[in-house]
Parts: structure tokens; C-alpha cells; sequence
């Protein structure tokens, strides 16, 4: 069944019209694009709950802080005095996939915040690896109710002040809090015996007594550097989650406080792939608009002034102010994203020359569906700009990269948009979507629990950048906290293995 | 497939909690902050609406490991290149800001102030907090019927809204456990045998009986219901009567012509922060506003606050003019009486015996606790009224008074404040 009247007309919305849009955005999305979407929950909310759920990280439940509260004074504050406005939609990343869009919206923006959240996020949330491996879009928020309930439940018993204190380490420690890569996971017994067996028979069948008659190698490591590696070895170091290894190995801590960490952790570890996204995210979810928008005006679903009025919204989002502009304030994701996708599918269908030598499995192949959905399934941010940012959308951005070191009295200009600077530039805007780079490497060392039980942490430095240093001795102190006994970190360079910086020696505060 | 919900409806205000602890850690830099705001503000617009305040924010950053932006080398692409090539040199741009592309931390931390708006409810709990009327007893618990409810157990009867589920449905539960009311899923299996016995025709005798054990099933779940009235358990709330203190404050202001304009706004900032405390703290407190020159009347609020008169001094009419609305409307008997004077000191040398005797026979034998404020000229003369020295005499007898010195308005909440701290408060 196709209709070409237009969806609506006018600005006001209601149900039967939210609904008639949705399932019209829907038959574009599912049949023609192709998308795979979860479920969706579509929420109204007035702009009061809007500011509500700002302040718990856009999640609809949360546990309580004070932190939440200070960020809601301030969000409050900045929109009341009309210095920013509110974020249109807000998207969570479960199953079904809830969409708040706002009352005050008409209808034009609601049918754009419909395919942008239920579909181009929700889209990327089911398929992108990061996404798939790491959250559980399912648990969430019976997890979140969980943990509020939980931290509730603790404050009564043991006192706001004690949970405050707790979650406020845990809060300094939570960018420090994840897993970056997929570990293994414990074999169970069966499969423990059936791999001692494997390796049993494979010595049987190789071996070889001539192996005997070789001298041993004498000595061996010295005894401290061995009982180093043991102590190493039996807690699992290094251990680069703080957060986990504390919940896991912190001689001091009551049970619910190792609770009250791993919520923390977990939180941290669901937003994770969130902050490596966020080009492609909002990339997908702008391309994906566009399209759909585009494709309901060609079937005549949208009126011409409907167009007008999300062609308005959408160059505001895709908008990327210049480096010199007082507006300017990085990279704008949604601009970027958005400007390397329709790159790509402009490579699909009209590739030109430098196309054919920069991509040439893409350029000309005609699918950019297939394209698009490979790209926002396999990579994230770092790799996404490394694999698909094309000369074209650098010439067009007038991307330049500066080299800012903090020895020199002037920036040096690196690399600009031209043919000796293209991968230069490339490489080092993926350097900057790299969170591993972005984010301190900070590792436990050692802690010796059969002696003075104090913990050594880590700083493998990069560049020089040493650790923000009031910051640092701030989240030592609530490390100590939590650790129960004395906390030392050093900044060592990562290449030379040279110590750069040692913060003196941190004792928890007596209480 | 899509679900649209409305969520318009639901309950707002879901962060207030997570506000209460936020105000509840940053107590301290609010207070300071609230105060120097009392001292900006009009005396009409105190207590008026919310209140933008700006605090310090130590105690209140969210400290993270990060790399500092000021040491080792970095990289930023930037877009909008207009004159550059490989290899220029750009000077740094000042302030850090706008070229680096760091774009200010995200949280908006640092040394900076914090800034953000409490509402007037929040203003004035923290404006008079730990703050009471000193020796405050419960003296009527006859006439004044002040009920509060209090949690009594279960009843049988009760309106739905107090019905207690999780009782009614235990006794549901056991009720239907021991009548032996046919549970679902005896009925359902039930059921399929019958089916079964029917389609393949066999055992003609134990699908009779089956059938007729279905029919006694379905006529024992008719005649048990699954919730029957005898199950209903509502919460019960009685009735408890709660002592409640009567008490009245009597403002005595000066608004003679010797009080200056500059005199007269402390002093009804004064009474103006008083009014509000009492208003905010205490339901059952009258207030009584009298004013005087060489004559005293009781006056509403509003003239007692806005309007302008000048006139000579004399103090005792206005003690005068107290005491006969205390006989006409306030037992001593019944009620805890307070009073706040505010004066210049001024008074008729004539008149001091007077007020003497006033004070001494009438008035403070019955009063709880008299506050006397005098306010003085910023840049005055530091010498001792009349009033003062007569009051001071008071004082060493023993009285229930205290007197402050009020100069400039920053005095104004520092002086309300130490009058009403009680006394185990104080450090």
C-alpha cells in the first residue's frame, strides 16, 4: 500500500500522527534501506524531564549522588538563562530502544528525531561490534534499577555520608573503570580436563628424550625478581581497571562496597563503547535522517515546507564552525561523521580518479547501502576516520593539523589538505579519536599484601604529557580511600622507561 | 512495530534528591553565599522568588586522571585552513582557548565558580537554619483540637487507596490454600486428559468421572472467590493529638524623626527577616507590629513595613500600647510572648523611669525572651544611647534580654542569627 499524500501538515503533532509517521519512516527504513533496528519505545517528555534526565547520563533511572544534582543546577541554570538549548531527542541503548523526544517539538521535528534515534542510533547500537561485545542492551535498565535500589538500600543501613564516600572514589576512578579488551573467559572443569589431556598427548607424541641431555641453564632470575613476578603473577598484574582490581583485591573494603564499585564499573564499562563512537554514532544517525527525510519528500510524504523546516534543523546540527570562529569548539562529531558517509556513498556512485586510487574496493561499487552498514558494523572512531576519511571531505573541512608542543614558543602547521599531507592529516585526526591516547595509561604494578600492603600505580607516558597534577593527587587520595593503606604512583616515559614524575606516597585519611 | 508512551505525566522532579545532597555537600559555601546575598537585596524583595547564586567550588569538583594540557607534545586537527602551508609557524593563540581544540573540559570544572539558582524555599531553609525561638513550651493542649496521624497497624475496613496489598493477598493465598480451591493448573491439566479421553475414545468410565470432578472443580472456584472481602487489610492511620505552642511576637520599630532613612531600612530588615523566619518556621506564632514616635500604634504588616511617618521619641507608649494588647489578646497563661524592639536608643530623658518601670513590672516578667536591636549610623558616633544604659541595667538584673548592635546591613544576619542560635548551638 502506497499513499503519496503527505504525512501531515501544519506544525502540530498528536498520536494517530506520531504513529502514521513512524510506521511511514519504518517501511523506508526496514524495506529500503534495510536497517535493523530494535524495537522501538518512543517517550513523550516535557522539557523539565528532559533536564531530569540530563543529569543521570540520559538514563532514566539512576542511582542517587550528589554529582547528578550539581549537574542538574548547572543545566538548569544555562537553559533558564537561555544559554543553551536542549538536546532534542535522547536515545538509550536498550531493547526496546527508548527515544525521548520532547512536547514542545513540532511535528516536522519529531518525524526527524523518530528516524534519527529509533532508527539511525538504534541501527548502530544492534550492530556495531563494540556495541554487541560489550553491552547488554537487554539488562540495562533492570541492572540500573538494581543498582539504585542497591546504593538505596546502603545508604540506609551504613549512612548516605559512607556511600557518598564510596561512590565518589569510584566516581574519580571511573574513566579507569573498564575492560578495553575482551578477556578470556575461565574454562569450567570439563573443558580444564580436556585441555590437559590435549597437551598431554601432544608431549607424548613429541617427545624426545635427546632434550634431557642439554645442559640446564644455571641461576635463573634473582630471588626478588622472582618473588616479584610471583606476587606479580598471583594478583593478576598489571591490571590497567582500577576499579575492578580494587572491587576484586582492596584487603579493606566491606562487601557492599565492592558492590557499590562494580556498579560503578559497570555503568562505566556500558558507556564505553559510547565514547568511542561518537563520530559514527551520530554520523550514522544524521545520514540515516537525511536519507529517510530525502526519501519521504521524493514519495511526496513530506510537504515542501516540512522539508524547508528539517533542511533548517539539519544544517544547525551539521553546522562546523571554523577554527577561528568564536563559536568554534572541536570537531563537531555529527559534521564529521555525517561528511565522511555521504563521501563514501558519492564514492559508490560517482567516483572520480583520486576515488578510484584512494579506495578502490569502494569507488564505483554501486552499494552504499552495504558500504555504510559494513563501515558502522566493524569500526569505531579511531579506525572509522584511519579506513574511510577521503581527501575530498578534508579539502571540503579544511582540515590542517598543528603540532603543539609545549617546549616551543609557536604551534607548527604539520600537514594541510593537499596531496604530501592528506595522510598525515588522516592520521593524526584518528590519533585524536583514539581514547587509548586520549586517556592517561595507568596501570597497578605492585602491592605487596604479605608486607606494607602499599599499591604502586603506573603513568606509562606518551609525548610527554605528564598527568594533570592537582587532578591526580585528588583521585590518589580517594584511591587510598578505598585501598585502605598507602597509594604511590610514578609517570614513567613509556619508550625509555625513565621516571618522569613520582607523586609522594598517599596514606587514606584517617576517619 | 512501535510503543508511544507519554511520559508528561509522571512524576517530576525525579533529580531533587541528587539536588538535596548537592546542597546538602556545598552547605557551607551556600551559607556564605546566601548571606552576602541578603545584604544586596531590598528589603521588599527578600525572600521573593528564587535567587541566583555564584559558590566556590572546592568541595565540589569531580577530579579525574587526565593528562595536563601544559606539559609534552600534542597534535589538533582543526578544520577551516585558510592561509597556512606546511610547515608555518602560528604563534599561540592567548588564553589557550579556541586554536588547541581542547574546547574547555566537558564537566565545566576547575577553579571557577560555581553558579546556579535556589529556589526560595531552599533560601530560606538555609537562610534560618538551626535557628528557634529560645524557651519555647507547649502551653495549650485544651483549646487548639491539632490532630497528626499516625501509622496503627491493619484494619479490616479503610478507604482503597490505604489498602495494604501485600497483607490481603497473603490472606487470599492462605485462605484459598486451605479450602482447597482448585488451583489453575490442576484445572488446565484437567482439562487436557479430558480432551485426551474424548478424542481417542477410551476408558469411557474415567472420563465420566473426570468430567464430573471438572464440574465440582468449577462450582468450588465459583463458591471460593480468588479475593474474597474477609481478606482486605488497609493500613490504619489514628488519629494522635499533637501539643502545638502557642506563641506571639511583638515588633516594636522606632520610626521617629531622629531614626534616619539609612537607620529605619536596617531596622526593618531586621523585622523583615524575623517575619520571615517566624513565618517559615512556626504555624502558630501571631505576630503583633506596632510602631511609634511620641505615639504608638498597632499597624498591619504592610504599614508597619512601606509606609513612612516621623515624629518625636517616646518609648514608653509603645511598651505602653504592648501591654494593653497582651491584657485584650494574649494570656500570659496560654501563650510564650516574645518581642523585638528596634530603636535608635533615642528617648526623651523624661521618659526612661518610665520604661524602667514598663519593662520591669509588665513586660519582662512575662516575656520569654526580648531582643533589643539598636541600629546606628555606619560612620557614627560610638557612644551610648539612653536606651541602651537603661536596658543595660536590665540586663545585669538578670532579665531575659539581649542587645545587639546593628551598624551596617552585613551586620543585619550575623546579629538575627546569634539572637536566635540557641543556646547549644553556640560555639
Amino acid at each position: 500500500m502506497t499513499t503519496n499524500a503527505p504525512l501531515y501538515t501544519g506544525a502540530d503533532w498528536d498520536y494517530p500522527l506520531i504513529k502514521k509517521a513512524f510506521d511511514a519512516i519504518e517501511r523506508v527504513a526496514i524495506d529500503e534501506m534495510g536497517l535493523d533496528p530494535y524495537p522501538s519505545q518512543v517517550e513523550i517528555i516535557s522539557s523539565e524531564q528532559m533536564l531530569d534526565a540530563y543529569s543521570s547520563m540520559g538514563m532514566p533511572l539512576f542511582y542517587r549522588h550528589w554529582s547528578f544534582g550539581k549537574h542538574f543546577a548547572r543545566d538548569e541554570m544555562y537553559y533558564r538563562k537561555g544559554m543553551t538549548g536542549l538536546a532534542y531527542e535522547i536515545v538509550i541503548n536498550s531493547n526496546p530502544c527508548l527515544c525521548y523526544i520532547m512536547e514542545e517539538n513540532t511535528m516536522t521535528m519529531q518525524t526527524l528525531v523518530m528516524a534519527h534515534a529509533a532508527f539511525g542510533h538504534s541501527h548502530f547500537f544492534k550492530n556495531n561490534h563494540l556495541f554487541r561485545s560489550w553491552t547488554d542492551a537487554e539488562g540495562i535498565l533492570d541492572y540500573l534499577d538494581f543498582a539504585k535500589a542497591y546504593v538505596a538500600e546502603c545508604e540506609e543501613r551504613y549512612g548516605p555520608r559512607e556511600v557518598e564516600r564510596v561512590l565518589d572514589a569510584a566516581h574519580a576512578l571511573m574513566s579507569h573503570g573498564v575492560h578495553r579488551y575482551p578477556r578470556r573467559q575461565p574454562l569450567n572443569l570439563h573443558q580444564e580436563l580436556q585441555r590437559k589431556k590435549e597437551r598431554r598427548r601432544y608431549e607424548e607424541q613429541t617427545f624426545s628424550d635427546l632434550w634431557r641431555t642439554l645442559p640446564q641453564r644455571t641461576g635463573g632470575p634473582a630471588p626478588r625478581e622472582r618473588a616479584l613476578d610471583e606476587r606479580r603473577e598471583a594478583l593478576g598484574l598489571p591490571e590497567e581497571n582500577l576499579l575492578y582490581f580494587l572491587e576484586k583485591r582492596a584487603p579493606r573494603l566491606q562487601h557492599w562496597q565492592r558492590e557499590i564499585l562494580r556498579i560503578v564499573r559497570v555503568v562505566s564499562q556500558y558507556f564505553y563503547p559510547q565514547k568511542q563512537t561518537k563520530v559514527m554514532n551520530e554520523g550514522c544517525a544524521t545520514a540515516v535522517h537525511y536519507h529517510l527525510m530525502t526519501r519521504l519528500h521524493e514519495t511526496g510524504r513530506l510537504t515542501d515546507g516540512a522539508f524547508m523546516e528539517f533542511l533548517h534543523h539539519h544544517t544547525n546540527v551539521v553546522f562546523q564552525p571554523e577554527y577561528d570562529d568564536p563559536r568554534f569548539s572541536g570537531i563537531n562529531p555529527y559534521a564529521l561523521g555525517f561528511n565522511i558517509l555521504q563521501d563514501l556513498k558519492r564514492m559508490c556512485l560517482n567516483p572520480t580518479e583520486e576515488d578510484r586510487r584512494w579506495f578502490p574496493d569502494i569507488a564505483g561499487n554501486g552499494d552504499v547501502l552495504g558500504t555504510w552498514k559494513q563501515a558502522w558494523a566493524e569500526y569505531r572512531d579511531e579506525s572509522f576516520i584511519l579506513q574511510f576519511l577521503g581527501p575530498k571531505v578534508m579539502r571540503d573541512m579544511r582540515l590542517f593539523s598543528v603540532r603543539d608542543d609545549a617546549d616551543e614558543a609557536k604551534l607548527v602547521v604539520e600537514a594541510i589538505h593537499d596531496d604530501g599531507g592528506y595522510r598525515d592529516v588522516r592520521r593524526a585526526l584518528s590519533a585524536q579519536y583514539d581514547l587509548a591516547r586520549h586517556e592517561p595509561d595507568i596501570q597497578v604494578v605492585d602491592v605487596d599484601l604479605s608486607g606494607d600492603r602499599r599499591l604502586i600505580l603506573e603513568h606509562r607516558v606518551v609525548d610527554g604529557r605528564l598527568l594533570e597534577e592537582s587532578d591526580a593527587r585528588q583521585v590518589l587520595r580517594h584511591l587510598a580511600t578505598l585501598w585502605g593503606y598507602g597509594v604511590k604512583l610514578h609517570e614513567v616515559d613509556a619508550r625509555t622507561d625513565q621516571v618522569l614524575n613520582e607523586f609522594p606516597e598517599v596514606a587514606p585519611a584517617a576517619d | 512495530m512501535v510503543n508511544i508512551v507519554d511520559r508528561r505525566l509522571n512524576p517530576k522532579d525525579k533529580s531533587l534528591a541528587n539536588r538535596q545532597r548537592f546542597i546538602g555537600r556545598a552547605r557551607r559555601q551556600i551559607l556564605d553565599a546566601v548571606r552576602d546575598v541578603s545584604a544586596r537585596r531590598k528589603v521588599a524583595d527578600i525572600g521573593q522568588g528564587g535567587e541566583e547564586i555564584s559558590i566556590p567550588a572546592d568541595g565540589l569538583q569531580e577530579p579525574g586522571f587526565r593528562k595536563g594540557s601544559d606539559k609534552g607534545l600534542r597534535r589538533h586537527v582543526v578544520p577551516g585552513n585558510k592561509q597556512y602551508v606546511a610547515g608555518d609557524a602560528i604563534p599561540r593563540p592567548e588564553g589557550g582557548q579556541g586554536q588547541g581544540g581542547r574546547g574547555g573540559s566537558p564537566q565545566g570544572e576547575g577553579e571557577d565558580a560555581f553558579q546556579f539558582t535556589v529556589s526560595r524555599d531552599e533560601f530560606l531553609d538555609l537562610f534560618f537554619e538551626n535557628l528557634e525561638l529560645p524557651d519555647l513550651v507547649c502551653t495549650q493542649l485544651t483549646k487548639v483540637k491539632h490532630h497528626g496521624l499516625q501509622r496503627a497497624g491493619y484494619s479490616v475496613s479503610g478507604s482503597p487507596s490505604n489498602l495494604n496489598l501485600a497483607r490481603t493477598m497473603r490472606n487470599s493465598l492462605s485462605r484459598r490454600l486451605a479450602l482447597k480451591r482448585p488451583r489453575r493448573e490442576e484445572t488446565r491439566a484437567l482439562d487436557e486428559e479430558i480432551d485426551r479421553l474424548e478424542r481417542s475414545g477410551k476408558d469411557p468410565e474415567r472420563l465420566r468421572a473426570l468430567i464430573r470432578l471438572r464440574e465440582e472443580q468449577v462450582v468450588r472456584a465459583k463458591r471460593i472467590p480468588y479475593i474474597d472481602p474477609i481478606d482486605l487489610r488497609y493500613n490504619r492511620f489514628d488519629p494522635v493529638p499533637k501539643p502545638i505552642s502557642q506563641a506571639v511576637m511583638f515588633c516594636l520599630m522606632d520610626v521617629s524623626g531622629s531614626m534616619t532613612e539609612d537607620m529605619k531600612d536596617l531596622a526593618k530588615r531586621f523585622f523583615m527577616l524575623l517575619y520571615l523566619f517566624l513565618q517559615r518556621r512556626y504555624q502558630h506564632v501571631d505576630i503583633v507590629f506596632i510602631r511609634h514616635t511620641h505615639i504608638a500604634q498597632e499597624v498591619d504588616e504592610d504599614t508597619f513595613f512601606y509606609s513612612r511617618e516621623t515624629g518625636g521619641t517616646l518609648v514608653s507608649p509603645a511598651l505602653e500600647e504592648m501591654e494593653r494588647v497582651l491584657r485584650e489578646r494574649y494570656d500570659p497563661a496560654d501563650w510564650n510572648i516574645y518581642a523585638a524592639q528596634a530603636s535608635d536608643g533615642d528617648n526623651t530623658p523624661a521618659d526612661n523611669p518610665a520604661v524602667v518601670d514598663l519593662m520591669e513590672s509588665v513586660i519582662l516578667p512575662v516575656c520569654r525572651y526580648f531582643a533589643y536591636i539598636e541600629v546606628a549610623e555606619e560612620r557614627g558616633w560610638e557612644m551610648t544611647t539612653d536606651l541602651w544604659q537603661v536596658y543595660e541595667r536590665l540586663v545585669k538584673a538578670g532579665r531575659p534580654l539581649a542587645m545587639r548592635k546593628v551598624k551596617s546591613r552585613a551586620d543585619i544576619f550575623p546579629v538575627f542569627r546569634d539572637l536566635f542560635t540557641p543556646v547549644e548551638l553556640r560555639r
